[in-house]
């Protein structure tokens, strides 16, 4: 690790240090049932889902308080997508999209809150939804196409002696989604947040402390724009995946 | 401080792997810079192109990561 002794009595900068998984109560071992900090932020993003949407839009008032409004316009803007993104036919499935978009922009949002845990930061995370959505995608494109599907990866637009070559590419390109989704979600999350350490760690020196805070309220800003659009991607590639799976022909 | 040219290998590694970093950066800049480009041209189609936009971003981005990942991987788990 690249620790820098400067003047001021040895800077240690550890930005990798926020992202270690420690069980809650005590204990060095970790199994499948231990409490740890990534599941406590999991499930404080889960309850921070249920109350907004649940409890914000239980009144059902015709004029909405602030709670009712926010949910209703996230509710619009997801729905939307998967219309303009998947098609008429992909609404079936937006419940399941608006949950992800959800969780993991309330995931993200809360990592901002200083001393929590990323949760998205974590590949095992992020991996458990991108092959979710990777399968669930595969068996839909069977299940309502049957064999048509590998059409797909057959581009009929393509002169003949060219979609040998072009369905090794799809099928190669098909078979890295789940790894680039995924990835690109922890990554960017993790790197903002490492970022932000970085900042922090220069901030104990005094004489650039003023230039290091700015820097930092400056990346905390990009940081919870960030955090959205990572989401809004991660939803979008996911109504992309689906309308490739409802619609396989070129 | 001798023994440590495997170390210094994967340091090294590391900061070449970040050029990857600021390739993306190019990329991601051309996608929006010919958007903002074509917007202008044609506002009223503009709004309607937007998800193409964060699609064309989120795909230029993520090699990028990759290229992060990658230079994590050599500071952290070799």
């Amino acid at each position: 690790m690249a620790s820098e002794a400067a003047e001021g009595g040895g800077l240690k900068i550890a930005p990798m240090d926020q992202f270690i998984v420690k069980p809650l109560f005590g204990g060095d071992t970790i199994s499948w049932f231990t409490l740890t900090n990534a599941t406590l932020w999991m499930a404080i993003a889960v309850l921070c889902v249920i109350l907004l949407m649940v409890m914000g839009t239980r009144n059902r008032a015709m004029v909405p308080t602030r709670a009712q409004s926010v949910s209703e316009m996230i509710y619009g803007f997801v729905r939307k997508m998967v219309e303009d993104v998947a098609g008429k036919d992909g609404l079936v499935y937006f419940p399941y999209i608006i949950t992800l978009f959800m969780f993991i922009l309330l995931a993200n949002v809360l990592a901002l809150i200083p001393m929590s845990f990323s949760a998205t930061s974590h590949i095992a995370v992020t991996a458990v939804m991108g092959f979710s959505v990777f399968f669930t995608v595969t068996a839909i494109g069977f299940i309502k196409n049957g064999t048509g599907f590998l059409s797909l990866f057959w581009v009929s637009s393509a002169p003949l002696a060219l979609r040998p070559i072009l369905a090794v590419i799809e099928l190669i390109s098909y078979f890295v989604r789940p790894v680039s989704h995924s990835v690109r979600l922890a990554g960017a999350i993790m790197a903002g947040h490492a970022v932000v350490k970085v900042f922090a760690g220069f901030a104990a020196v005094a004489a650039v402390a003023p230039l290091a805070i700015g820097g930092m309220v400056a990346i905390y800003a990009l940081e919870l724009l960030v955090a959205c659009i990572q989401a809004y991607v991660f939803t979008i590639l996911t109504c992309v995946y689906l309308k490739d799976a409802l619609h396989p022909h070129h | 401080m001798e023994g440590d040219i495997a170390q210094m290998g994967q340091f090294i590694g590391a900061g070449l792997a970040a050029i990857g970093s600021g390739a993306a950066a190019i990329g991601v800049g051309h996608v929006a810079g010919n958007f903002l480009a074509g917007a202008l041209r044609n506002p009223s189609a503009a709004g309607a192109q937007t998800a193409t936009l964060f699609i064309g971003i989120a795909f230029a981005e993520a090699l990028g990561i990759f290229s992060f990942l990658v230079a994590l991987l050599l500071m952290f788990a070799v």
